[in-house]
C-alpha cells in the first residue's frame, strides 16, 4: 500500500485489491503451523494490544491514531467470522479517514449516543501470534472484554480481535484491526464508543 | 426412533390450501374499553401513557402488529424453495419461507404439540422442521408430517388442528413481503395505496427495480416503538440531533453541502416536503432539494472509505456513464415509511420491532444493486463495496443519536404529572398544509402533521376490536 494521496483527506486505498487481500489475510489464518511461540514476540505485540486497550480507554484519539500505518482499516464485522465486506454491511468498516471522522464527531460536543461519555475499562487476554505470508507482518488474536458504563447502568461487549501488525522502519503498526464480536449479528444497544 | 408417517401431505402433490381460518379463543379486552382514547390522543398532542402503559402496548400487539399488514422480510433473503428465516410479527417468532412448491408463507415458529419453537436458527433451508423436543416433525407447508411413537395417541392426527399455526394473509409488493392475521384487512395494494409510487421510484432508480439484502446494522434502544416512527417524517429534529454528524461529513468539505445539509438553512422554507398519504404511511421527499442531473447525488454524498479511487476509476473507464453508476452508490434522499415498521430511506430498509413498551429493535437493512444484464458496464460489484460504505455512515454517525434521544425522551416521560406530548407544529397556521383531491396531505418538512395524521390512524386501530384468525393447513 504506497501513499500517493493523504489517507486523512482522501481515500484511494480501498479498492478491489486491498478487499481481496483483507478477505484473504484474514481467512483461516489461525493455523497452529503458523503459531509463533517465542515469548518475546507475544509480549511485544500483548503490550502493544494493551496500550491500545489503554489509550481508548482513556480517550486519547491521538495516540491510538498513531499506532496505524497510515494506510488503515477498523474493521467489526456483523456476520459471525468476518464475512466479505464488499457484499455486506458491517458494523463499522473504517478507513484511515473515517477513523478520524469518527474521533472528530466524538469531539464535537454534540454527538449525543457519547453525551455523557461512557467509561469503559477494557481486558485483554489469550494474545497468540501468527507469522504472516510476508515476513515483515504478524496476525495476532487477542480475546477483550469492555466494561462500559454509561448514564443508567454498566454492559459488557465482549469478543476477540484479530490485529494485522506491520514492520515499518523499527515499529510494528497497526494495518489492520478486525473486531469480532461475539453478538456482532444481534442488534446492539448504543455502540458508539470505538469498539 | 420409530416415527410413524401421516397418510397426507406427503406426496409430491401440491398442497391445495383453502381457508381454515379459527378464531382465537383467549378472552381478550376490546380496545374501546381500555382507555378513553379521543382524551389520550388530541389534535395537538398525545398522552405519555401511549409511550409508557404496558396494556396499551399488549393491546398494539394485536390492534396494530396484527389486525394491519407488518413488513416480514425481503424476498431476496430467501431466494430458493424452502428457504428460510426466522422473523417476528409483533412478539410472535414466525418461520418466513419459501416452501417446497415456491410460496411464501410465515408459519408460526411453534410446535402445536408443546408449544416449543421449532426453529432456532436465523436462516436456512429445511423442507422439515423437527421439533427438538419431542421430535414432531412438520412439512414446511405447515402440516404435520410425523409423530414419534404414535400408538400412544388415541387422536387422529388428520385433524388439521396438529398442523403449525400460520399468518393466513402473507402477500409481497416488488418483493417486500408483509402479512397480517386480520381477514377483514384490505388488500396490501389497497394498503399501501398512495405510498406505491414513492416505493416504485425508490426500486426503479435500482438497474430492473431489483436489489437484494446484505446484512445489517442492527440497532436498540431503551423506547417505546412509536418514537422510532414519530421521528421517521420528521424534518425538524436533523439540524439538532445529527449536528455532530453534519460538522464531521463537512469537515473538509469546500462547500458545506454534503449529506443533509439543505437543513441547515431556513429548512420551512426548502422545496423538500413532508406527505402524510393515509393508513398511517407518510413520505419526506427530500429530492427537491439536489439538483436533478446524472451525479447529483454523488456530488453530495458524504466522505466513505473508497470514495475518491471508485469514483476516478469508474470515471476513467466510463466516462459520463460513470455518474449515474456512482448514484447508485449514493444515499436517496427520501423517508418512506409505512406504517407501522417499515421504512426505505436513502438505500436502507429500516424495520422497527417492539420488544416491550419501553425496548425496540430497528435494523438497517443494507441493499446492494443486481445487475443480471451487465447494464452497469462490469462496475456491479464496485458500486456495491462503494454503497456498503456509504450505507453504514448513517447508523454508525447519526442513528446511533437518535437512538440516544429516543431513549431520553422514554427517561423524561417517567415525570407522571406532565402529561402531555406535542406535535402542532403547523397546526393552525393558514396556507401551510395542503390536502390535495386525492386526500394526501403535504406540508414542509419540518412540519409535525404526518405525526398528527398517523397517530388518529393509530387510535381508530387501538379504539377497534379486529378479529385475528390463524390459519392451519387442511
Amino acid at each position: 500500500m504506497q501513499t500517493a494521496h493523504d489517507p486523512t483527506i482522501s481515500s484511494y486505498y480501498v479498492t478491489e485489491e486491498l478487499y481481496r487481500e483483507l478477505v484473504e489475510n484474514f481467512t483461516d489464518w489461525q493455523r497452529e503451523e503458523l503459531a509463533i511461540a517465542a515469548p518475546q514476540e507475544r509480549d511485544r505485540f500483548r503490550l502493544l494490544i494493551e496500550r491500545e486497550a489503554r489509550l481508548l480507554d482513556e480517550l486519547r484519539f491521538d495516540e491510538w491514531l498513531a499506532m496505524y500505518a497510515p494506510e488503515c482499516i477498523c474493521w467489526v464485522p456483523g456476520t459471525p467470522g468476518g464475512g466479505d465486506p464488499r457484499r455486506e454491511i458491517a458494523i463499522s468498516f473504517d478507513d484511515r479517514r473515517r477513523m478520524e471522522d469518527r474521533i472528530y464527531r466524538l469531539r464535537t460536543g454534540y454527538a449525543w449516543s457519547q453525551a455523557p461519555k461512557s467509561r469503559t475499562v477494557r481486558m485483554i487476554s489469550n494474545v497468540e501470534v501468527f507469522a504472516a505470508k510476508d515476513s515483515a507482518a504478524r496476525m495476532v488474536r487477542s480475546n477483550f472484554l469492555i466494561s462500559e458504563f454509561r448514564v443508567d447502568g454498566t454492559r459488557f461487549l465482549s469478543g476477540w480481535c484479530g490485529h494485522r501488525f506491520v514492520q515499518r522502519a523499527e515499529r510494528w503498526l497497526i494495518e489492520v484491526r478486525q473486531v469480532n464480536l461475539i453478538d456482532c449479528d444481534r442488534n446492539l444497544r448504543n455502540p458508539s464508543i470505538i469498539i | 426412533m420409530a416415527t410413524s408417517r401421516q397418510g397426507h401431505g406427503c406426496g409430491g402433490k401440491p398442497v391445495e390450501i383453502e381457508a381454515m381460518l379459527e378464531k382465537l379463543n383467549a378472552p381478550r379486552l376490546g380496545g374501546a374499553d381500555l382507555y378513553e382514547w379521543d382524551e389520550l390522543v388530541q389534535e395537538d398532542r398525545v398522552h405519555r401513557l401511549i409511550y409508557t402503559d404496558p396494556a396499551i402496548f399488549s393491546l398494539e400487539m394485536t390492534n396494530i402488529f396484527g389486525a394491519v399488514w407488518v413488513y416480514l422480510g425481503h424476498e431476496s433473503q430467501i431466494p430458493a424453495n424452502n428457504d428460510y428465516i426466522t422473523v417476528r410479527l409483533g412478539l410472535r417468532p414466525l418461520i418466513l419461507l419459501r416452501d417446497s412448491q415456491g410460496k411464501i408463507r410465515a408459519l408460526f415458529n411453534r410446535c402445536t404439540h408443546r408449544g416449543t419453537t421449532l426453529c432456532r436458527k436465523d436462516r436456512g433451508s429445511a423442507r422439515i422442521f423437527t421439533c427438538p423436543y419431542h421430535g414432531w416433525s412438520y412439512l414446511n407447508t405447515g402440516k404435520l408430517r410425523a409423530v414419534p411413537w404414535p400408538d400412544g395417541y388415541g387422536c387422529d392426527f388428520n385433524d388439521p388442528k396438529y398442523n403449525v399455526a400460520q399468518v393466513p394473509r402473507v402477500d409481497s409488493y416488488r418483493g417486500f413481503i408483509f402479512a397480517t392475521l386480520n381477514p377483514d384487512a384490505p388488500s396490501l395494494l389497497d394498503y399501501l395505496g398512495a405510498i406505491t409510487k414513492p416505493i416504485d421510484e425508490w426500486l426503479d432508480r435500482q438497474p430492473k427495480g431489483q436489489i437484494r439484502v446484505c446484512e445489517a446494522n442492527r440497532l436498540k434502544y431503551k423506547g417505546n416503538w412509536k418514537l422510532a416512527y414519530d421521528n421517521s417524517g420528521d424534518g425538524y429534529h436533523v439540524v439538532f440531533s445529527h449536528r455532530s454528524l453534519l460538522e464531521m461529513e463537512n469537515r473538509q468539505a469546500d462547500v458545506a453541502n454534503k449529506g443533509m445539509s439543505y437543513y441547515k438553512n431556513s429548512p420551512d422554507t426548502a422545496p423538500m416536503y413532508i406527505a402524510y398519504m393515509g393508513n398511517g404511511h407518510h413520505f419526506k421527499d427530500k429530492r427537491p432539494n439536489i439538483q436533478k442531473r446524472a451525479g447529483g447525488l454523488w456530488a453530495v454524498e458524504g466522505p466513505a472509505p473508497g470514495s475518491e479511487h471508485y469514483a476516478e476509476a469508474l470515471r476513467g473507464r466510463l466516462g459520463a456513464e460513470a455518474e449515474e453508476i456512482l448514484d447508485l452508490a449514493s444515499s436517496e434522499p427520501v423517508n418512506i415509511n409505512v406504517f407501522p415498521n417499515f421504512s426505505l430511506l436513502g438505500n436502507h430498509i429500516q424495520v422497527f420491532e417492539p420488544i416491550s413498551v419501553d425496548e425496540t429493535d430497528v435494523t438497517w437493512y443494507g441493499t446492494a444493486v443486481v445487475d443480471e444484464d451487465g447494464a452497469l458496464g462490469g462496475a456491479v460489484d464496485e458500486i456495491n463495496a462503494l454503497r456498503m460504505r456509504t450505507q453504514e455512515q448513517f447508523p454508525n454517525f447519526g442513528e446511533v443519536d437518535d437512538l440516544a434521544n429516543f431513549e431520553e425522551i422514554q427517561r423524561g416521560l417517567a415525570c407522571q404529572e406532565d402529561e402531555w406530548i406535542y406535535m402542532h407544529r403547523g397546526l393552525g397556521i393558514p396556507g401551510r398544509v395542503k390536502t390535495d383531491a386525492n386526500g394526501i396531505i403535504t406540508a414542509p418538512a419540518t412540519d409535525e402533521v404526518f405525526m398528527r395524521e398517523y397517530i388518529k390512524e393509530w387510535k381508530r386501530l387501538m379504539k377497534a376490536t379486529p378479529k385475528l384468525v390463524v390459519q392451519r393447513e387442511p
